[in-house]
């Protein structure tokens, strides 16, 4: 084939060049963002419902959620957003070592964040603040207060299940990076990433003031 | 004599493996289309059981609960297994690049996950019937679905999982659509096949995730019980409803949709004339892709929903007459003094005018609220959504079956047996369900097994034509198979069509052109070329 020459390795047939191809996956990836955003306006929805019908349980439940615990997480989530988008910046420099570091620094912050969510649900079960007919804890005044927690774990365990999966993908990345598959010309992956990883920081921006702060 | 193209996408290359690893949008076309004819063969037989057992009052032939689960199969099966992605997923796949000059879809590892993906939902939907199936209708309403003992988590997970294939069909298309045009073919050049497509798209990405967690609760709430949709709990059942038409409303769009972009193709195609009304009908597809999102409120006038909301909903459906209404005059006024030439594409072209404007009409009725709530659950709503999802989408997915089948295997079917199952099956199919709009007006409900001895007459009338129907489909499968084998080679462009997929051989070689074609001319500018179709005429 004649096109072979000056056709880089990382750009695939059907493309006629890399800035197609770069554009193309762009508009892809926001097109899945916008997606994620409908899957969570669903849950957005319902809470607003719910919180609507029963405002005294939810101003009295969302006292037994730790407001430090949370602060701290979206702490950790705006670090990893600004790593996450440092990496993207080092590889468009070409700087693979320093991309290597910014990424394992995200990876590590997402655990974390993981990490303090643990300690939070943990004593939640021990308190018997769970959803449904599992709800056991009978500090809180109203009818039906389960019902704040059924939302509350329904949406911040649907975000979890997103940061873990971001979690693999940056984790793919980094061996990636290693074996030397990015540089400054082709880093769409590390890009896409990084889309979606301050989507997933952002929804929890989005969560946070709604269940720890807005009593 | 034509000759068949040495190598084409079929033989090139060769092995089991190369198909099922496969990144050719034409090769993941013709998977998706074994995919679902197998569905729609499956959800036929529960359809032609369902009849047969409504044959007389009574028990003929299966119990009560084998016959709630068989309706239920018959609808689950046909709306997430066969129609939804059955002129997307298949004619899409295998004809968009081709149309736009492309060499494949954006994301050809997508397209083929998307496949695969398809193919595991149907599994959870095939272990669905085999650990009990499901009794609750296609709708899955709760409290019923939470209680019910039959298998919901696996047929409502296998549609949750059906949902990613769809969103991912979707998101490829939408991008392919924007990226990958060939030079030259601006917005408004290209065919209305891909517009209808490009609005289908839209609906798909922006609906779907809604049924994705609208099913996701539904589970959870089976599972563990979180009491969203349990009012004993404080949840809401209502809520289930909105939840589940906000995505299932535009649905009836994304099935529809794409069948209207085939009529568009095919009038002007076999009128021999420029299509009327570019624009309008391109539009107008994205008109119905935006109203679609305003009127799921018309499935729950007898929910208990506010009456404010039911009239504003009753008021929006209203609208969606517009854009349809403008697509079908537009369609009618190209065949006006165009050269009509009446082969089986066609003739269902003309099936679905006819059809689809009787289902749109009935919509009307449905839709406004004094009308509805005498109709509500009879068999008139059953016989409204067959004739637009039969003898609409069933139709254009017909018609398109046999525009694009030469081009699928280079080789024509029998013009001759085609006519005869088109008649069959257009006659099957009114007395099928015309005469269920007077079992419903009467008072018949829908989903009953056993019924007064008064419906019987027509009841039986409606069985019957369900032979008359399903005979057409044994005839057309005949022929279409004996086709693929036996059929006389058609050539590039049986038809004398105008855009590119009838530009590169048939069937197509792997890279689908051999340079990347440009646009010369217009989709349908039939008034200043004429085409020269490669069939010969003579046997």
């Amino acid at each position: 084939m004649d096109q072979t020459v000056g056709h880089p390795e990382f750009l695939q047939h059907h493309f006629s060049d890399v800035e197609q191809q770069r554009e193309s996956a762009k508009l892809g990836m926001w097109i899945f963002l916008l997606t994620e955003v409908l899957l969570f306006g669903g849950l957005f929805c319902a809470y607003s419902i719910y919180r609507s019908w029963n405002p005294e349980i939810f101003h009295n439940a969302h006292r037994f959620l730790d407001v430090y615990l949370g602060t701290l997480n979206t702490v950790v989530l705006i670090v990893s957003s600004v790593t996450m988008a440092l990496a993207i910046r080092s590889m468009q420099l070409d700087r693979k070592k320093q991309t290597l570091i910014f990424l394992i620094v995200t990876l590590a912050l997402a655990a974390a964040f993981l990490v303090v969510k643990y300690f939070e649900y943990s004593h939640k079960f021990h308190l018997g603040q769970l959803p449904g007919k599992f709800y056991t804890f009978t500090g809180i005044e109203g009818t039906n207060p389960h019902i704040f927690f059924s939302v509350y774990f329904l949406m911040t365990g649907l975000h979890g299940i997103h940061v873990i999966g971001g979690m693999a993908v940056i984790t793919w990345l980094i061996f990636k990076t290693r074996g030397r598959t990015f540089s400054s010309q082709y880093y769409t992956p590390i890009e896409m990433t990084g889309l979606y990883w301050h989507l997933v920081d952002l929804i929890w921006i989005f969560l946070f003031p709604l269940f720890y702060l807005v009593g | 004599m034509n000759k068949l193209p040495d190598k084409s996408y079929l033989n090139d290359p060769k092995g089991l493996k190369s198909w099922l690893l496969t990144r050719d949008h034409k090769r993941i076309g013709l998977m998706y289309l074994y995919a679902i004819m197998t569905a729609f063969l499956l959800g036929g037989i529960f359809a032609m059981i369902i009849r047969l057992e409504l044959l007389s009052p009574g028990k003929d032939l299966i119990d009560a609960d084998t016959y709630n689960q068989f309706f239920t199969l018959h609808g689950a099966i046909m709306i997430f297994l066969f129609i939804i992605p059955s002129i997307p997923a298949a004619f899409g796949n295998f004809v968009l690049p081709l149309m736009i000059g492309a060499k494949d879809v954006a994301f050809p590892r997508l397209n083929l996950a998307s496949w695969y993906i398809y193919i595991l939902g149907s599994l959870f939907a095939l272990y669905s019937i085999i650990t009990g199936a499901v009794d609750t209708g296609w709708t899955f309403y709760t409290p019923y679905s939470t209680e019910t003992t039959t298998s919901v988590i696996s047929m409502t997970l296998g549609v949750f999982i059906l949902g990613f294939s769809s969103i991912f069909t979707g998101l490829n298309f939408i991008v392919t659509i924007h990226k990958l045009r060939a030079p030259g073919m601006t917005w408004f050049k290209m065919p209305l096949f891909v517009w209808a497509l490009y609005a289908t798209a839209i609906i798909q990405v922006l609906a779907t995730p809604v049924l994705g967690i609208t099913l996701i609760l539904l589970i959870i709430e089976r599972v563990v019980g979180i009491g969203i949709f349990d009012p004993a709990m404080g949840g809401d059942p209502v809520l289930y409803q909105h939840f589940f038409w906000f995505y299932s409303h535009p649905a009836v769009y994304i099935m529809i949709l794409p069948g209207m972009g085939i009529i568009s193709e095919l009038i002007s195609v076999f009128s021999h004339k420029k299509i009327f009304g570019y624009k309008a009908i391109a539009f107008s597809s994205l008109g119905i892709a935006f109203v679609s999102f305003l009127v799921w409120g018309h499935h729950m006038f007898v929910s208990g929903q506010s009456e404010l909301a039911a009239m504003i909903f009753s008021f929006l459906t209203f609208f969606v007459g517009i854009p349809s209404g403008i697509k079908v005059f537009n369609w009618v006024t190209t065949m006006y003094r165009g050269s009509i030439s009446l082969e089986a594409p066609m003739l269902y072209a003309l099936s679905f005018l006819f059809l689809f404007t009787i289902g749109g009409l009935t919509g009307i009725f449905l839709g406004a609220l004094s009308v509805d709530v005498h109709l509500h659950d009879t068999y008139f709503i059953v016989a409204h959504f067959h004739y637009v999802m039969m003898g609409g989408t069933v139709m254009a997915f017909l018609g398109g079956l046999h525009y694009w089948w030469p081009k699928f295997w280079g080789r024509m079917y029998s013009e001759f047996w085609a006519r005869i199952s088109v008649a069959l099956i257009f006659v099957g199919f009114n007395v099928t369900f015309f005469s269920q709009f007077i079992l419903g007006s009467q008072g018949m409900p829908r989903r009953y097994y056993n019924y007064l001895d008064q419906y019987q007459p027509l009841h039986g009338f409606s069985t019957f034509g369900s032979w008359i129907l399903g005979l057409g489909f044994v005839v057309m499968a005949v022929y279409l198979i004996h086709a693929i084998f036996r059929g006389k080679v058609a050539g590039a462009n049986p038809w004398g069509a105008l855009t590119f997929e009838w530009t590169t051989p048939s069937p197509p070689p792997h890279e689908n052109f051999d340079k990347i074609p440009t646009m010369e001319h217009g989709p349908y500018d039939y008034d200043k070329i004429v085409p020269r179709s490669t069939l010969a005429e003579s046997d």
